[in-house]
């Protein structure tokens, strides 16, 4: 070892190792240049680029729903509200095992398998870090239970939006309708789907489907930053929402609910227009429904009990029931025949009680066994002689019936401001032909003649030809959406009513000479309504109908007791009218179902429904 | 440049030369510190307590610095070959008498003091090779690097093992310079890397998942965005979005909001980078080189062997310690526990540098008159 001592160049070893420093200050020149040129390529070339991660990463984009607009009937009543209320909601991306906080939830709140399942569907369309709700109406209780347990629920927050609410319930429920959860279909039929981001609720019947687009509003935005957990620290930007537009409805609610308390538990509809316009004054189907049930999602069970219901109080029977309009039709039969010289005004036939077309065996029947005698058009309305227009309508022919009352539009739906409506049936040999591949029979005619048969109307579609008839061929299409307004600037936009082809006659006093029939239907000694008539303080034009629904009363030559028939084989109970005769106002279509005869049912709550329509002098 | 502006190499009347220290180092570690505070004051979300924390830990490094300065550089020089048998015998006794943290054994705990054994091989290993070369002829015979690589291996062969692979790849180069600077022959050199080169699948196949997990996210951060590849990447976007002049002190959203993992430590730089963008990182690269050139000129003018191996292989792995943390945060390296020097919160790695700068500057004052 002492060798390598005595060897030690002291000077050459200095040299080498100052070469050796000089080597390794040019790795060090040349490692620092590397880290340089990264840092250069990150900071300088690619720095656009990390500036948009960093945003992505800090900026959380929430939306704020718009919201939805009121919906009030003509006097200002609200139909429906938004009303404050407690959601549970979930953000998944800050629970650690979503499986366990929801059993844990469902200890302190009630989560059932339907809301779990909505939930997922929500959390499926929304974007991260945004929150979903898994429950929509906390009660009071449960707010309360998950506040003093919240520190356990990492994620889960209670917080206050608004949940849409119908203050009259079940009444009108048919024309609102209701908004429910948002399912991939709505979607997909909504034109403006932006809108859409962070809604949870979307018009699903009614005007609330109707009208979505102006009740939706459209969603604002906040930009806030977040950190890392997703916690909110500030608000960068916010965009405010728009609302929607508040409706204004044609709909006078005393109205509707006074009708629907006078039905008295009766399945059936009514429909009140105003004649001048088309308005919609009263839609009233029964049995309805609450519509509070779809607003959070129906559970299966209350679903089940509205489908499988015998009465079907989710069906709206005004504007989607098909009924036989019976009698009611005859005014419109009346006017036809004389339109083509079928009859004049003062032809009179004789009535024996039954008809029988030439070469039949087949009797059709009069309501009245005894018959009519010897009756012109006049009274073949008031008194509502079948026997009369089964030979009207055989001379007629179904063409030319067919072809004048589709002048009024039966057959078709009438254009109202609901979905679904429905068109009735304005049978033809065309349509005959087409969906039972068979001819047209003479007995067939007959039937139509009056108001049976293949024949079916709605009851807005009723309402629709008495209003017609009232303005003598003109008419409106009825509509139920009066007024938009705008919530934040309080100003309001009227819709204008529009106006129909009129239906024309070769002679205009033809209206008359129906007019004053049908005000005899209501007034005279003979009309079959004259008990509504009696003490009415102003002067109404109705006609009465009665509907079979089987074919038994018109073979049988015994016709049967009311008592007898087991009720969904009795008849249904119709009837029309407007007033004031002179000056007409209002007209009203009424079906009870399988409650017997027009007068007796149906005249009476025709006749509350004029009275309540004209006490108030804005109609 | 490598002229000291306030200790003037000849002084004898300097006040740093009379307490044994560099002026010019002082003065830069103390900059690069200060920088260090400051940042961690950003990146703790301007928490008070954790700057005066590691203030603290700064003063009690100078306090060592200032000592061990104090201290004739024969005595590390008699002490170091002492050093480096207990450092070997505690990284033994490591795996039996250790304390587990984040999966790895690293960690011993005397009674008095906890610490990593693996941070004396830092010094033991260089120094000791230092002063077993002291008195050999060089460049070393071939027998003497037999030694070397002896001493060199076997502790880093035990810290690897614990595992940590990235202390025992530093206690390697720390040890692989002195060797180098020992003037061994450039063939050994480039023979010794070739066979690193062929030995690196070995490595592969030995390395613990984690640690393979770490380099292939290294190669494609995407691969993994959630678990390591989600350092590498919010670290990339923490610097790239500082631009050239950075978002400004205490306004860094990468830090202050947490999308940087380890912000205060490993990460710091990229924290630094983000609020003083390119401009700031150019001056912290030029501290950063300027104190490893006042080391390296110190190792050139040591006045004998021992004193020329230690200045310059610490020096070099000061410099390797800055280049392995600043190429993990800026993507360039895998992910490996490697701090930044007098920057990172953590009082180990703050309070060792500046006791290796002490010993630096002992053997830069304590001069003799004639050199040998």
């Amino acid at each position: 070892m002492d060798l390598s001592a005595t060897l030690k160049n002291t000077e050459g070893e200095k040299r080498q190792f100052f070469w050796r420093v000089m080597i390794a200050s040019a790795g060090i020149l040349v490692l620092v240049s590397i880290l340089i040129g990264r840092l250069a390529q990150l900071q300088a070339v690619q720095h656009d680029y990390f500036v948009t991660r960093a945003d992505d990463n800090r900026m959380r984009l929430k939306i704020v729903a718009g919201v939805r607009g009121l919906i009030h009937d003509r006097n200002g009543v609200l139909l429906a509200q938004n009303l404050p209320a407690y959601r549970l909601e979930l953000t998944p991306e800050q629970i650690p095992d979503l499986d366990d906080t929801l059993q844990r939830l469902g200890e302190l709140v009630h989560i059932g398998e339907h809301d779990i399942a909505r939930y997922k569907e929500r959390t499926r369309r929304s974007p991260p870090f945004q929150s979903s709700a898994l429950r929509l109406r906390l009660d009071p209780t449960e707010v309360a239970r998950l506040e003093v347990d919240r520190l356990n629920f990492p994620g889960v927050a209670v917080t206050a939006g608004l949940t849409r609410s119908y203050p009259l319930g079940s009444s009108a429920a048919h024309v609102v309708g209701y908004v429910g959860g948002i399912t991939a279909a709505d979607l997909d039929r909504t034109p403006n789907r932006e809108d859409y981001r962070g809604a949870t609720h979307i018009g699903k019947t009614g005007i609330e489907r109707q009208y979505e687009s102006l009740l939706h509003g459209a969603p604002g935005s906040k930009l806030v930053e977040a950190n890392a957990a997703g916690r909110s620290l500030r608000e960068l930007e916010y965009t405010r929402p728009t609302p929607g537009r508040d409706l204004v409805l044609s709909i006078d609610a005393l109205l509707q609910t006074a009708i629907e308390t006078e039905f008295a538990g009766r399945r059936g509809a009514a429909v009140a227009l105003e004649v001048a316009t088309g308005e919609v004054l009263a839609l009233v189907s029964l049995p309805t429904y609450d519509p509070h049930l779809f607003v959070d999602g129906i559970s299966h069970k209350n679903y089940g009990e509205l489908i499988n219901d015998a009465d079907q109080p989710l069906f709206n029977r005004a504007t989607q029931g098909r009924y036989p309009p019976g009698s009611t039709v005859k005014p419109f039969m009346a006017l036809a025949g004389l339109e083509h010289d079928t009859v004049a005004t003062h032809t009179k036939i004789h009535c024996p009680g039954f008809f029988q077309l030439p070469d039949k065996e087949r009797k059709h029947r009069d309501w009245k066994r005894r018959g009519h005698g010897h009756v012109d058009l006049n009274r073949a309305i008031a008194e509502s002689c079948d026997v009369y227009f089964y030979d009207l309508a055989h001379r007629l022919g179904i063409d030319h019936i067919h072809a004048f009352l589709a002048k009024f539009g039966l057959g078709e739906s009438t254009g109202l401001d609901l979905p679904g409506e429905g068109s009735g049936l304005l049978p033809s040999r065309e349509w005959k032909r087409a969906t039972r591949n068979e001819s047209w029979f003479p007995g067939e005619t007959v039937n139509v003649g009056i108001g049976q048969g293949f024949l079916g109307t709605t009851p807005m579609q009723l309402a629709q030809i008495t209003a017609r008839l009232a303005l003598r061929g003109r008419g409106y299409r009825p509509h139920l959406l009066r007024a938009t307004r705008d919530a934040l600037k309080g100003t309001t936009e009227a819709r204008k009513s529009q106006q129909l082809e009129p239906v024309s006659l070769r002679a205009p006093s033809d209206w008359a000479a129906v007019h004053q029939a049908m005000v005899a239907v209501v007034h005279a000694a003979y009309g079959t309504a004259r008990r509504v008539g009696l003490d009415s303080g102003f002067e109404i034009a109705g006609k009465t109908g009665t509907a079979q629904v089987s074919g038994l009363s018109q073979e049988d030559d015994e016709a049967p007791q009311l008592e007898d028939v087991p009720e969904q084989l009795r008849d249904h109970s119709l009837f029309i009218a407007y007033a004031p005769a002179d000056a007409p106002r209002v007209a009203v279509a009424v079906i009870v179902e399988h409650s017997g005869s027009g007068s007796a049912v149906a005249a009476p709550i025709a006749r509350r429904i004029l009275d309540l329509a004209l006490r108030t002098p804005d109609v | 440049m490598f002229e000291s502006p306030t200790a003037s190499s000849s002084g004898n009347a300097s006040i740093f030369t009379r307490l044994h220290l560099d002026g010019t180092l002082l003065l830069l570690l103390i900059t690069v510190a200060g920088l260090g505070l400051l940042t961690l004051y950003s990146a703790s979300g301007e928490s008070l307590p954790t700057v005066i924390a590691q203030a603290q830990r700064m003063a009690l490094g100078l306090a060592a610095m200032v000592i061990i300065a104090q201290c004739p550089p024969e005595w590390f020089r008699t002490l170091a070959p002492w050093a480096f048998l207990a450092g070997t015998a505690m990284l033994v006794a490591v795996p039996v008498l250790g304390e587990s943290s984040k999966g790895a054994q690293r960690w011993l705990d005397l009674g008095v003091v906890r610490f990593q054994p693996a941070e004396i091989m830092k010094f033991a290993v260089p120094l000791t090779l230092a002063a077993f070369l002291h008195n050999r002829a060089l460049p070393p015979r071939f027998l003497h690097v037999l030694v070397c690589a002896a001493l060199l291996g076997i502790p880093t062969v035990l810290i690897a093992r614990q595992p940590d692979l990235g202390t025992s790849l530093l206690v390697a180069c720390a040890g692989a310079f002195a060797l180098y600077f020992a003037g061994l022959r450039w063939r050994w050199i480039f023979g010794l890397a070739g066979l690193a080169a062929a030995a690196a699948p070995l490595l592969w196949f030995n390395m613990h998942a984690y640690q393979k997990q770490r380099v292939l996210t290294l190669l494609n951060p995407a691969s993994d965005p959630i678990g390591a590849g989600y350092h590498i990447t919010q670290s990339k976007i923490a610097i790239g979005s500082g631009g050239w002049f950075g978002k400004g002190w205490l306004k860094g959203t990468q830090a202050r909001l947490d999308f940087l993992p380890e912000a205060n430590t490993d990460f710091i730089f990229a924290v630094y980078a983000e609020e003083a963008g390119l401009a700031g990182v150019l001056l912290l690269l030029s501290l950063y080189v300027l104190i490893v050139a006042r080391g390296l000129f110190i190792a050139v003018r040591g006045q004998d062997t021992f004193a020329r191996l230690v200045v310059g292989s610490l020096s070099l792995t000061f410099f390797v310690y800055v280049f392995v943390n600043i190429g993990m945060v800026a993507g360039l390296l895998p992910v490996v526990g490697v701090p930044l020097p007098l920057m990172s919160f953590g009082g180990t790695s703050m309070v060792t540098l500046l006791a290796s700068f002490g010993l630096i500057m002992s053997i830069h004052t304590h001069r003799r008159l004639l050199a040998t």
